[in-house]
């Protein structure tokens, strides 16, 4: 299958990605190919098989529920630039 | 001293032959001599040489730790305080940790002194190290060759006698694949075994930290430092025995050892083939029994991982967006800008790719066709493995199906370098145990590794194969030529 | 426009907070009103290498909703994430349960106009909260807080079973009244710790098919839940009537200006990719943990309604009314076991005098300064006539001032009704005395002056007197 712009601009979009217009046929190429080697899966019968999520198939465990943090705030706030009163600041949101 | 085995250095520390602030200077200059190998993101003299000294008074006070005092490195995927983690990328160029892995942090209760953080593939993407937004990685036995990846650096470190043990992370074969393209040990315990809390997540359901080491002994020394339960990782084994230094000596009489003969297929270098098998004799002829064994599914291997891993992938770093810490853009006019600006600039074309790959995996209409199918097929091939070990108590094949290519021979052909994974990526499919020991060169004298396999929780088992192997060869004593520095 | 032509379909998806001490996925605290991200751990902020560990008690809690309506509970359930980039959301996923929820089906009994009538629930999901957005304080920026991050919700999903706003609103209500009564959410809406969104489309009757349905996001006041569907719902038919076709997607409602309007920025690309959570895996939860909460369940109001009814004879309404909070019913309970007054006096104190304390003092019945043993001492007192109603009040608000039980203040102000006959003799001849015109007055017919007599008697003594004995003594001597 080949994969349209339109397709590779849905896909970037999801992502947050821009693919400049130049890219966008080697990068379909690419990832054509790279379809094309999943399309192998194709091979196996995989009729009646239960999916696997989680290698050797563990169960979840539960912790209690007791709260033991320690206000971090201020070593948050220093790992970037834009915060301010103790906010993490983004271009005003807009719903 | 710094290419010597830990028993040796772990000695030296004792009898005063040399302090761990001396070996860590060693270490840091041998570092600094070889700077072109670029295996290093980070180092931290000021750190490592006041760690070190804080590990001279214990040993002064009698710690008995084997590990007390040595020398490592960490790969720079592991959260640590006070220094740089980038995970090889742009959007983490600028990020310090405010807390320290789990893996660090035993590393440290351990005394271990660990000089730098190593280079890697961009969040370890890559099977070449040239994806690292830090520039590539050189092999030390050739430079014109890539270490492997995703922890080349980790790897190029211990093979050049910067450092004895390194830590490292194998999603589809990152530790296994470097060790073997550097003659190294390098091992890959049981998902679950080692926390993943604080390693920068790539695949989620498939990462899993391993060491590097020049022997057998020396990885099994390495890997029970940073194996454990871990409260903070709901994957994390709760019930596991931690020894896998006691069983090193036992022979090899009656041991079972499975040869996949899917895994000696037409995609393997003859040269490969034939010093798997030369390995295999030197088994058999300290006692083992060679059985074929069967494993129908691992072919797709490639084709499962490369809808799994890019799908939890992409997921896992979504959170890569600029608001809360690493890298920014400069330019953007609203909030979308400022998302789309900051991750197509952060990021490398690998990760792009592979963010887009399983992006399309997990969308709607397609998700069952692959994502589903590919969960199937997982199962299958864990199957095959399981049914496997009832013919035999480990499995021996290739890790790589060549050696180390040249620098940018396969990185602009992504299929091609998936492919170059086969061997390593159906153990991560199935979370088993696997190690890659020093088996022989090519006629470039470039290493070849082969690929010792577990069952669950069977490390010590692998480790014996290998150590029983160390003492009838001596590829794994085989140091590269040209490297700077005193050892 | 014409309503008749047309029938209202409306399903509800109602998040609720869960009462825990930790937040779902990690040890930061989830108390309300902290200082702006100071309640955040590493896994909050979504750095690099965090990973989820899973809060038992908000299991537990989800657990307990689903017994409590009658749902089934799904011994094995999974975590998956959703897949959207927002400020709010630093994964730029949400952990939520997709694949199979921890509760499934059940169904909830709510009263119409028409009567009863029985809701179905889809589902019930454990998942967690969002951060918050601070608008305003930055000109061109949005600030961003994640105190509430990761706060654990679960989300009840109604089936589309509600035919009308009202409906609607008697749905949320009940729902709104469990959550509390059973103790797995405080249900403030204006903390936010109990929201809903509404699927709302119109069909003409008769018509099989749904109708295209917009969803109203956030609505977190009773008052607005009607508002917001009614103007939805005439949005639609005056659309429809016009020509238009209702486009499916998401709205928010204005209260200020009472519309609802298009969410644009949450409009594209709505896939939100799920898959299984590999950090966690599914949640197995035991037949004995199961029953163990079920035993821990407290009556559920509705059986507890019309025991109240049938043990005590009280009014549907009283009862119901009792029922509104856990404490009000364990209160009554608890107090009517202790006194010897019936237990329509025991019902009429609490919705009189205690409620009327309470409210002044904006004090929830938890917080209530006289409990129900104390409040039983009172009634006894009023029961033997050693006090009369009316002091009861007077001693009411000094227990409530903290004076002590009901006897210590009755001693210590000697508020004592007097019953001695002799006594209350004595304090009648001198207001008759007093009062001649009056006597004549009575005397001549007009029986309604007894009550002055009666009230003078009270004021002179007090309020001691036995008004009873007052009453029969007043008439003896004025017939003699
Ligand atoms: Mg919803
Ligand atoms: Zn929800």
């Amino acid at each position: 299958m080949a994969f349209s712009p339109e397709q590779i601009h849905k896909l970037a979009s999801l992502a947050k990605l821009r693919v400049e217009e130049e890219a966008v046929e080697v990068i379909s190429s690419q990832i054509d190919n790279i379809m094309q080697l999943i399309d192998q899966m194709e091979q196996a019968d995989t009729s009646g098989i239960t999916p696997l999520s989680h290698p050797q198939d563990p169960v979840l465990r539960l912790r209690e529920d007791v709260p033991t943090q320690t206000d971090m705030r201020d070593e948050f706030m220093v790992l970037n630039e834009h915060s301010e009163a103790g906010l993490f600041m983004v271009p005003k949101v807009i719903d | 001293m710094l290419d010597h085995s830990l028993t040796q250095i772990a000695k030296a520390l004792r009898d005063g032959s040399i302090s761990s602030v001396e070996l860590t200077q060693l270490a840091l200059d041998k570092a600094d001599a070889n700077a072109r190998l670029n295996a290093f993101i980070s180092l931290n003299p000021e750190q490592a040489l006041t760690a070190a000294a804080a590990a001279d008074a214990a040993l002064k006070a009698g710690n008995d730790d084997p590990l007390c005092g040595i020398v490592t490195a960490h790969k720079d995927l592991f959260c640590t305080k006070d220094i740089l983690t980038t995970c090889g990328s742009k959007i983490l160029s600028n990020f310090i940790s405010p807390y320290d892995a789990t893996v660090i942090e035993k590393s440290n209760a351990r005394h271990l002194v660990s000089i730098g953080k190593t280079n890697m593939d961009e969040f370890a993407m890559g099977s070449t190290t040239e994806s690292s937004y830090y520039g590539a990685t050189l092999n030390p036995w050739n430079t014109e060759h890539v270490p492997g990846g995703s922890s080349g650096g980790a790897a190029a470190v211990v093979a050049a006698g910067i450092v004895p043990v390194s830590t490292g992370t194998d999603t589809g074969g990152s530790v296994r694949q470097p060790a073997a393209l550097c003659n190294l040990t390098g091992i890959k315990p049981t998902y679950g075994r080692v926390s993943r809390w604080g390693m920068v997540a790539f695949a989620s359901s498939f990462d899993q930290a391993g060491v590097f080491a020049n022997s057998a002994e020396d990885a099994a020394i390495m890997l029970e430092a940073i194996c454990g339960y871990d409260e903070k990782d709901s994957t994390s084994i709760e019930k596991q025995e931690i020894d896998f230094k006691s069983d090193l000596n036992q022979n090899l009489e009656g041991m079972r050892v499975g040869l996949p003969k899917q895994f000696f297929n037409a995609e393997l270098d003859a040269g490969i083939a034939d010093t798997v098998m030369a390995a295999a004799n030197e088994l058999e002829k300290q006692g083992a029994v060679l059985v074929e064994v069967d494993l129908p599914n691992s072919a797709l291997g490639i084709p499962c991982y490369y809808v799994l891993a890019p799908a939890e992938a992409s997921s896992n770093l979504s959170r890569f967006d600029g608001v809360r810490y690493g890298f920014r853009a400069e330019e953007y006019t609203d909030l979308e800008s400022m998302y789309v600006n900051t991750r197509s600039e952060g990021f490398g074309d690998e990760v792009k790719r592979r963010i887009l790959v399983g992006t399309y995996a997990l969308s709607s209409g397609y998700y069952d066709a692959y994502y589903i199918k590919a969960q199937k097929l997982r199962r299958l091939i864990a199957n095959d493995f399981t049914t496997a070990f009832e013919h035999c108590d480990v499995i021996l094949g290739p890790t790589t199906p060549h050696t180390a290519p040249k620098l940018g021979a396969v990185n602009n052909d992504p299929v091609s370098m998936y492919l170059e994974d086969i061997y390593t990526v159906t153990l991560n499919l199935a979370g088993l145990p696997g190690l890659s020991v020093p088996a022989g060169f090519d006629q470039n004298g470039l290493p070849i590794g082969m690929q010792l396999i577990g069952n669950y929780m069977q490390e010590a088992k692998i480790l014996n194969v290998a150590h029983q192997f160390q003492q009838a060869t001596d590829w794994h004593t085989q140091r590269p030529a040209n490297i700077g520095g005193e050892s | 426009m014409s309503q008749t032509k047309w029938e209202v379909v409306i399903g509800l998806e109602i998040h609720t907070q869960l009462s825990t001490k930790s937040k779902i996925f990690s040890r930061a605290s989830t108390a309300y009103g902290a200082e702006a991200n100071r309640q955040t751990t590493p896994v909050d902020i979504a750095l690099p290498g965090v990973l989820p560990v899973m809060n038992k008690h908000a299991a537990e809690l989800a657990i307990r909703f689903g017994l409590a309506v009658g749902a089934k509970i799904n011994a094995r359930s999974t975590f998956e994430r959703k897949n959207y980039f927002y400020p709010d959301s630093p994964k730029a996923y949400q952990i939520t349960q997709f694949e199979v929820p921890i509760v499934g089906e059940g169904e909830l009994e709510i009263d119409t106009i028409n009567g009863k009538k029985m809701i179905g629930i889809t589902r019930a999901h454990l998942e967690e909260d969002a951060g918050k957005s601070i608008h305003g304080a930055m000109t061109g920026k949005t600030g961003i807080d994640l105190n509430r991050c990761g706060t654990p919700l679960i989300e009840i999903v109604s089936e589309p079973d509600m035919r009308s706003s009202a409906e609607a609103v008697a749905f949320l209500r009940k729902i709104h009244g469990i959550v509390r009564y059973i103790g797995i959410s405080d249900g403030n809406m204006q903390e936010g710790s109990f929201r809903c969104d509404a699927n709302i489309s119109v069909r003409p009757f008769g018509q099989d098919e749904f109708g295209t349905r917009a969803e109203i996001k956030n609505i977190n006041s009773f008052r607005f839940v009607e508002a917001a569907i009614e103007h939805e719902i005439e949005r639609q038919i005056d659309l429809i009537e016009a020509g238009g076709t209702v486009v499916q997607e998401t709205r928010l409602y204005d209260p200020d200006r009472d519309e609802t309007r298009s969410m644009r920025s949450k409009e594209e690309a709505h896939d939100y990719r799920y898959f299984p959570d590999p950090d966690l895996p599914p949640m197995v939860i035991d037949e004995a943990t199961i029953e163990a909460i079920r035993a821990d369940l407290p009556e559920l109001p509705e059986p507890r309604i019309a025991r109240f009814i049938s043990e005590f004879s009280l009014s549907e309404e009283d009862a119901t009314l009792l029922m509104a909070d856990r404490q009000s019913a364990d209160f009554f309970e608890t107090c009517n076991a202790k006194t010897t007054a019936k237990p329509a006096q025991v019902n009429n104190w609490i919705h009189s005098e205690l409620s009327a304390h309470l409210n002044k003092e904006n004090l929830s019945m938890a917080d209530s300064k006289i409990d129900a043993d104390a409040l039983a001492g009172l009634l006894d007192r009023i029961s033997d006539d050693t006090i009369s109603g009316k002091i009861a009040k007077e001693v009411f608000a000094a227990m409530w001032a903290g004076e002590g039980s009901a006897d210590d203040v009755i001693l210590a102000k000697g508020l004592k009704q007097i019953s001695d006959s002799g006594a209350i003799e004595n304090i009648v001849k001198e207001i008759l005395a007093k009062h001649p015109e009056q006597v004549e007055q009575y005397l001549a017919g007009e029986q309604k002056m007894i009550g002055f007599f009666v009230g003078q008697v009270m004021k002179a003594s007090q309020g001691k007197a036995n008004p009873k004995q007052a009453n029969e003594i007043l008439r003896k001597l004025l017939s003699s």
